[in-house]
């Protein structure tokens, strides 16, 4: 069958069972919207390609199959490029499609020329740039393989706009047969998985650290039962929430920076890590050098190149999280050794009793530890919750509880503010059965707020909760802690109103002053036909606590700032 | 023996962008090389990247695991300077005014098993081939008479006995 560049995309995309785009067109893509024109794959027009990446994101967090954003070359491309590092960074499969100059003008600086190959190699797991249509159908259905398959991430396909024109005979096209990429089976080495279980049997204060690899592979509900045989607390990175139900008697919350201070006082005294899909970033870790000193460390991951990158390990298992843990609960089942309360559990319950009381609400203003409290009780557990970036990322993180996995994403590794509103659209598109909110910050809400119009357009109906303190308040509380409170640069002064705001794209806002407020106005965008913004104001000086200050280790918390 | 020298040899497709790929991954991470090298080999569109760097055996194994995700490394090894042949070349303009100095200069291109390439009244060009230890011995030599440029390949590598790192 012969047809053109453009429409042998758009024909490779549905042999990827691709349903839906975000993106916007421009000079060099208008060949490639032309062939969208009369197909039947949605597209969904952005208000800036940023958020069409970020979009194509939480669609493939909620789904786990990539999602697929598109751009014009030049400003197109480089627009893109934040969503792009934020799916790197969090492992998250996109495939974006961007234009690019007509071959003969490539490397002439011609008119909106980008290097966007270049630009974006080092933030995707490959960026192709295609020289022939012939190499479409090949490089497309590689493209998606390799952000979806081993450790997942970006891919980019670069496409010249005569490329678009020209065309292809789909049964004699170019094989790209890539030899340096192989789909690993996943399956751990029994040699590790022996080892690993002589370390567990002879472990007498274990702790789980879940990341967010759990969730990818659909291993839940084996690290439930893994940490239920063997007795062991589970803490998880910011992208491991969700990975156990938050409201388990196991679950000790989210360990690090920000984490719980239960959390990382428990890490810090175990005598053995099991670490699972997880990469021992600094925010999780604290201080490298007395990470995890009198533990023995058992390190699963998918990515061979993450053992031994941060942290020095006793057993390395490079495989995939569920079979893994699926594993280990067999072969523990088998030599019938399930734990029961013993000392190190009743430790950890002291811990949580003795810290609980540290997380103060202090009286006057709305809290928001109460905030998220409130939100949790008032939608299902299976709703979707989006974050921005600073303290109302850290406010969800610590204090509103997790469920079920792929309900919490948040921009874990790159923390790009702007990231809340166009994920939880993505989010929304991917589940639209499913309430899904958006926690963010006034500053980082303004980031990536025109999208409103999109979701507005396109009846996409997600509901952002605005941590409304004028201020870039992570930042702030930087500096109230760390340089004598000399706030440079943080104080937004006047910020819009975003009821007004809302209400000018066409959206519902909602501005609360009560806790009684806040349930009602949450309550009410259950039910809203259009998206919601909700201002909920807070003073400016909330901080986020506890915290381990940068160079400390875990042990070190702050608990009042 | 070249202490502490650490010797990565990687197959790779010979695409587009590749050495690229290589160098821009090197710089992210920040790992230290001493030289690289790309060239064609036996087989045809697949080329041989040889690179050497001093340090640590867990960064160098970090290394070689971070290119091996690049997919256009088809294969990629650590080959250890005793089971492994290794060379460099090198060309060097030394100048050598008086008879005196030039027959020196010939004297220690003979222990060093170089050769002239090029002569001019004032100058000579040597070429020599060897391990980094034995070029650096010479260059050492070299300084004493002046050297007024200097040109190093970088190295390349094979393992000794039949197999091919390919198979
Ligand atoms: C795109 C981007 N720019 C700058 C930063 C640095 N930064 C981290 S948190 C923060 C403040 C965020 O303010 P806001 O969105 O209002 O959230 P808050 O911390 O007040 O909850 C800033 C500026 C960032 N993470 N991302």
């Amino acid at each position: 069958m012969r047809l053109s560049g453009a429409k042998a995309i758009v024909e490779s995309l549905k042999s990827e069972k691709v349903e839906v785009i975000f993106g916007i067109p421009g000079g060099m893509t208008i060949p490639l919207y032309d062939a969208f024109y009369d197909s039947d794959l949605r597209h969904i027009l952005t208000r800036h390609e940023q958020c069409a990446a970020h979009m194509a994101d939480g669609y493939a967090r909620v789904k786990g199959v990539p999602g697929v954003c598109t751009a014009t070359s030049g400003p197109g491309a480089t627009n893109l490029v934040t969503g792009i590092a934020v799916a790197y960074m969090d492992s998250s499969p996109i495939v974006a499609i961007t234009g690019q100059v007509p071959r003969a003008m490539i490397g002439k600086d011609a008119f909106q020329e980008a290097d966007i190959v270049g630009i974006t190699n080092p933030i995707t797991k490959y960026s192709f740039q295609i020289t022939s249509a012939s190499q479409i159908p090949d490089t497309v259905k590689t493209a998606f393989l390799l952000a979806s398959t081993n450790r997942r991430g970006p891919v980019l396909i670069d496409v010249p706009k005569d490329v678009f024109s020209e065309e292809v005979d789909l049964d004699s096209a170019e094989k790209l047969n890539i030899k340096g990429y192989t789909v690993r089976s996943g399956e751990p080495h029994p040699y590790s998985i022996k080892k690993a279980l002589g370390l567990i049997m002879g472990s007498e204060r274990p702790v789980i650290i879940a990341g967010g690899g759990v969730i990818t592979s659909n291993g839940s509900a084996e690290l439930v039962k893994f940490a239920e045989l063997i007795m062991a607390p589970v803490a998880t990175t910011l992208m491991g929430k969700g990975a156990i139900p938050e409201t388990h008697p196991l679950s000790i919350g989210m360990l690090g920076m920000h984490g719980k201070g239960e959390c990382n006082m428990t890490v810090e005294s175990a005598d053995l890590i099991i670490a699972i899909g997880m990469r021992f970033s600094d925010r999780s870790t604290g201080n490298l050098e007395n990470f995890g000193e009198s533990a023995k460390v058992i390190h699963i991951d998918i990515d061979p190149a993450e053992i031994g990158k941060n942290v020095r390990v006793d057993v390395p298992i490079v495989a995939d999280a569920k079979k893994t843990l699926a594993i280990l609960v067999s072969k523990l089942s088998e030599v019938g050794s399930k734990r029961g309360e013993n000392e190190w559990t009743k430790k950890l319950r002291e811990l949580k009793a003795h810290y609980s009381s540290n997380y103060r609400e202090a009286d006057g203003g709305l809290r928001p530890a109460k905030l998220m409290k409130l939100l949790r009780d008032a939608i299902p557990g299976s709703a979707i919750v989006t974050t921005g970036v600073g303290q109302n990322q850290m406010w969800a993180a610590l204090h509103f509880q997790v469920l079920e996995p792929k309900t919490f994403i948040t921009s874990g590794g790159l923390g790009a503010m702007g990231f809340g509103l166009p994920a939880s659209i993505g989010a929304k598109v991917a589940s639209p059965e499913r309430p899904v909110f958006n926690i963010d910050g006034d500053g980082g809400f303004i980031m990536t707020e025109q999208d409103l119009a999109t979701a507005v357009m396109e009846d996409i109906p997600t509901v952002s909760i605005i941590m409304n303190n004028r201020v870039l308040g992570m930042v702030r509380q930087w500096q109230c802690m760390f340089c004598n409170k000399r706030y440079s640069e943080t104080d937004l002064g006047k910020v819009p109103d975003f009821v007004k705001l809302a209400e000018a794209y066409g959206a519902e806002g909602i501005r609360i002053e009560s806790y009684k407020d806040f349930e009602t106005a949450v309550k009410r965008s259950l039910k809203a036909e259009v998206p919601v913004v909700i201002d909920v104001p807070i003073s400016a000086d909330e901080k986020v606590l506890p915290m381990v200050p940068p160079g400390k280790r875990l042990k070190e918390v702050i608990w009042y700032g | 023996m070249d202490e502490g020298l650490h010797i990565i040899s990687a197959i790779v497709e010979d695409r587009p962008g590749v050495l690229f790929k290589v160098t821009s991954l090197i710089r992210r991470r920040g790992f230290n090389i001493a030289t690289i090298t790309v060239g064609s080999t036996e087989k045809e569109k697949v080329s041989r990247i040889t690179m050497t760097m001093g340090g640590d055996v867990r960064i160098v194994e970090q290394l070689i695991k971070q290119l091996s995700k690049i997919p256009d490394v088809v294969k990629i090894t650590e080959l250890t300077p005793t089971e492994s042949v290794y060379r460099e070349l090198a060309i060097v303009k030394v100048s050598a005014q008086d008879q005196a100095k030039r027959s020196d200069i010939l004297n220690y291109i003979t222990i060093f098993r170089g050769r002239v390439i090029d002569a001019s009244k004032d100058s000579l060009i040597i070429e020599i081939v060897g391990s980094p230890n034995k070029i650096n011995a010479f260059l050492d030599l070299m300084k004493s008479f002046g050297i007024a440029e200097l040109a190093r390949t970088g190295m390349v590598a094979l393992a000794r006995g039949t197999k091919s790192m390919d198979d």
